[in-house]
This record gives C-alpha cells, structure tokens and sequence, in this order.
C-alpha cells in the first residue's frame, strides 16, 4: 500500500549544462533521534567550508529547523507559502546570521502535511538545485504523507539512526522505503561510547550490521549540542568543540574532501566532565 | 556447572540483550513472520522430530537468520536416543537412502525459510512417507545435534 504512495524513483537525471546542486533528505523513520540537529550542523559545516547550502524544513506543522538554527526571528514565510504562490522564494529565503551562504526554508507551523503537493514541491527541490550547491531537506518523522513528499525531490539520503532497537528497526524499514536509485549514508548519532564499552549501548558495528550503509560519521551524545541548541547555535560551527569537528569531518565526507573512515568518538574524561558545557 | 560460572560473571550485558531482540523483530519484520508463528513452528518440528528419536525438548532452539540477502532457519535438536517403531520394517535405514538426490549434508540443517517449515505440515501419516522422513531426519537435525547429544 504505502509502496503506492512513495515514488520509489529519485530525482530527474541530471540535464542541464549548469551543474546542478546535490538534494540530500536528512530522513530517520523514528522521531526524536536527531534529524533537525544533524541537518542544521551538515548543512552550517557545508556552507562554513564554502558551499552555498538552503536548509528546506519539509516537517509541516512541526517547524523545528529554524528554532535549532537560531533564525525563528527572521522567518516571514514558509514552504507552503511559495508553493501556493504566496511569496517568492527569495522572500521566503531567510539567511544564516553567522555563514552568508547558508539559506533556510522554513516549514508552515499552522498547515498540515497533507497540505504539501508532492508534484509541486519536487518541483520546487529542483528549482533550489539549480541555485544551491547543496539542498538538505529535513524530513519528518514517520513514513506518511511528510516522508514521501521529503524523499521526493531527493537523489542523495542521510539516514540518522542512534544506537536503539527501536531506531535501527525503524531506519531498517526507512532505507527500504528510500529504494535503489538513491545514495543512502548512515550517521549514527548519539552514541556514549563508555556504555558501548561497558556493554549497555549497542555499539557502530552492531547497528551497522543491519543497516549496511556507509559510515557518514559518528555524533557523541555530548553536552555541547544541547548547549548549542539551547543557544541556537549550530555547533559545528564552534571550532573548540570535539561533535562540532566531527560535524565538519562529515560535511567533508559529503563533499568528497575527506574519504577517511569515520572515529568512534573519545570518552569524555574527567576534565571533560568538569569544565564540559558552556 | 555452567550455569555457576554463568552467575560469577553475573548477568549478561544489555547490549547483547538488544542485539538480540532487535535481530529477532527485524526477521518478523523481513518475512512478515509473527513471533507466535515461530513458536508454533518449533513445537511442529519438534513433534514431527519426536516421532521417532527422544528429543531433548528443554533444549530445543529453533532460530531464524539472516545471512546476507537470505534467511535461514537452523535448528538445534539435541536427540537423546532413537525410538523403535512399532513394526520395525527397516531396520537400521539412517545410511541407506541416500540415492534420492537432496542435500543431505550438514548444510541441509541451514536450508532457507521457505523449503524448511513446509515438510513438517507435509508429512502426513501417509504410508509411503517414512522413507523421506528419515532422510529429512538425519539430514536435517542430526548434524546440528550430535555435539549436544554427548
């Protein structure tokens, strides 16, 4: 039934003479294991290495990205507003306080996702790839309405998954739903690797062992993303910052500048722990 | 004794435990096989088995896996002796059909999903059906079985 509703087929070829941009879904399955943070670090760490990058928050109704991003302030419309012809897309473009090159694209909060036409909002994905280097787009939880209009416009997916039965089953059943014709990478996130190593937390290898993808990078749960969260500052723009280095190796891996295989993060050390968050 | 220096290093740790719960919904998920049907299938093989050896049944594990791209059932079947039938009309029949060309090797034990939980519902109380049987039997779980049996 759902297979109905999901296009199993990526974007359009790619045509034109002008290169075009890479759409990449930020997708889970699961809610609440990261998405919008890792599509906000990606996409600041992308657009600090110089890459023009539009942040599109496809979560209808849970408009989220730009609350992590620190721009809530300067949103004056949203996604359904362009494709209702409401607003430009260049009124609906709001950019980045910090990095100039990065845009967001918020979500309607008042609207729902049924709201969304899949059609027009591929059609939009596209129209950004022509402008932008890269478009991230945040997909909602779940694998309804939302999810299908997310991967829609998307040839590229970052599955985040954290080291959880109930998120690696749910990505399992999201990398089937994303198909063959997409490249799909893993970002495990939140990982504690002392409890990996005490044996309370399954580890990169056990999660990978079922979703069989490759490794984009590995995110600590640490206390500086909630402290940037907090603060609405992406942390992988905060050069002190362990996650925030380990945000920026995966923008690096994106791009092809670094082909390294991702590090289990370190241990937070006692001197970690107290000094830790800012 | 195992179950001594089982306890000395105390319980085993979470992680194992969620590795395994989760190899286990994944597989339900894969084949859209719900948990009660694998044990139902167990208590089948196990009473199709029991027809004809003593079957340790405490410890009797009935498992599907995934390997690469294909599930496999592997079932471990501790046999404590054989039965004799009723009318012993074979004797001693275990080495003898080999002839009918099936992979009674060891790797019969890890045939896919699909062949391996139909022959159970197939064997009927038909007459002609003891020949095959038998094969499926020391083909099948014997293999698996022996290294327990001791």
């Amino acid at each position: 039934m759902l297979h109905d509703v999901i296009p199993q087929e990526a974007a359009a070829p790619d045509a034109p003479a002008k290169p075009r941009g890479r759409a990449i879904v930020v997708t889970s399955g699961k809610g609440g294991v990261g998405k919008t943070t890792t599509t906000a670090n990606v996409g600041a760490a992308l657009a600090a290495a110089g890459a023009s990058v539009v942040l599109v928050d496809a979560d209808v109704g849970l408009r989220n990205l730009d609350i992590v991003m620190g721009l809530e302030a300067r949103v004056r419309h949203h996604v359904l507003d362009v494709l209702e012809n409401k607003a430009t897309l260049d009124e609906a473009l709001v950019t980045d306080k910090r990095v100039p090159q990065l845009k967001l694209l918020a979500a309607a909060q008042t609207r729902e996702k049924d709201d969304v036409d899949t059609a027009a909002f591929r059609a939009l994905i596209d129209s950004l790839r022509s402008r932008f280097d890269y478009v991230l787009i945040d997909c909602p939880a779940g694998i309804e309405m939302g999810f299908a209009n997310a991967i829609v416009g998307a040839d590229e997916a970052i599955v985040v998954c954290t080291p959880e039965v109930s998120a690696v089953r749910d990505a399992d059943r999201v990398v089937g739903l994303l198909g063959d014709t997409r490249k799909v990478h893993l970002i495990v996130n939140r990982l504690r690797p002392e409890l990996v190593r005490k044996g309370k937390m399954l580890s990169v290898e056990d999660v990978n062992a079922i979703l069989r993808l490759p490794l984009l990078g590995i995110i600590a749960d640490a206390p500086d993303v909630i402290v940037s969260t907090n603060k609405g500052e992406p942390v992988a723009l905060d050069a002190a910052s362990p996650v925030g280095s380990a945000y920026r190796a995966i923008a690096e891996r994106i791009s092809g500048a670094r082909t390294d295989a991702p590090a289990i993060p370190r241990e937070r050390s006692f001197f970690d722990k107290l000094f830790g968050s800012r | 004794m195992f179950e001594f220096i089982k306890k000395l290093f105390g319980p085993e740790p979470s992680s194992v435990t969620a590795r395994e719960r989760l190899r286990l919904v994944l597989l339900s998920d894969h084949l859209s096989l719900a948990p009660d049907v694998v044990e139902s299938l167990k208590g089948d093989l196990i009473e199709v088995i029991s027809r004809y050896c003593e079957v340790d049944v405490a410890n009797c594990d009935v498992t599907f896996e995934q390997q690469d791209k294909q599930v496999a059932m592997l079932a471990n079947i501790p046999i404590l002796g054989m039965r004799s039938r009723q009318a012993p009309r074979t004797p001693e029949p275990p080495p003898a059909p080999a002839p009918p060309p099936v992979s009674s090797t060891p790797a019969a034990a890890q045939s896919t999903a699909h062949p391996a939980p139909s022959p159970p519902k197939a064997g009927g109380a038909g007459a002609g059906a003891p020949r095959r049987r038998r094969r499926r039997k020391s083909g099948g779980v014997a293999p698996n079985a022996a290294p327990q049996a001791t």
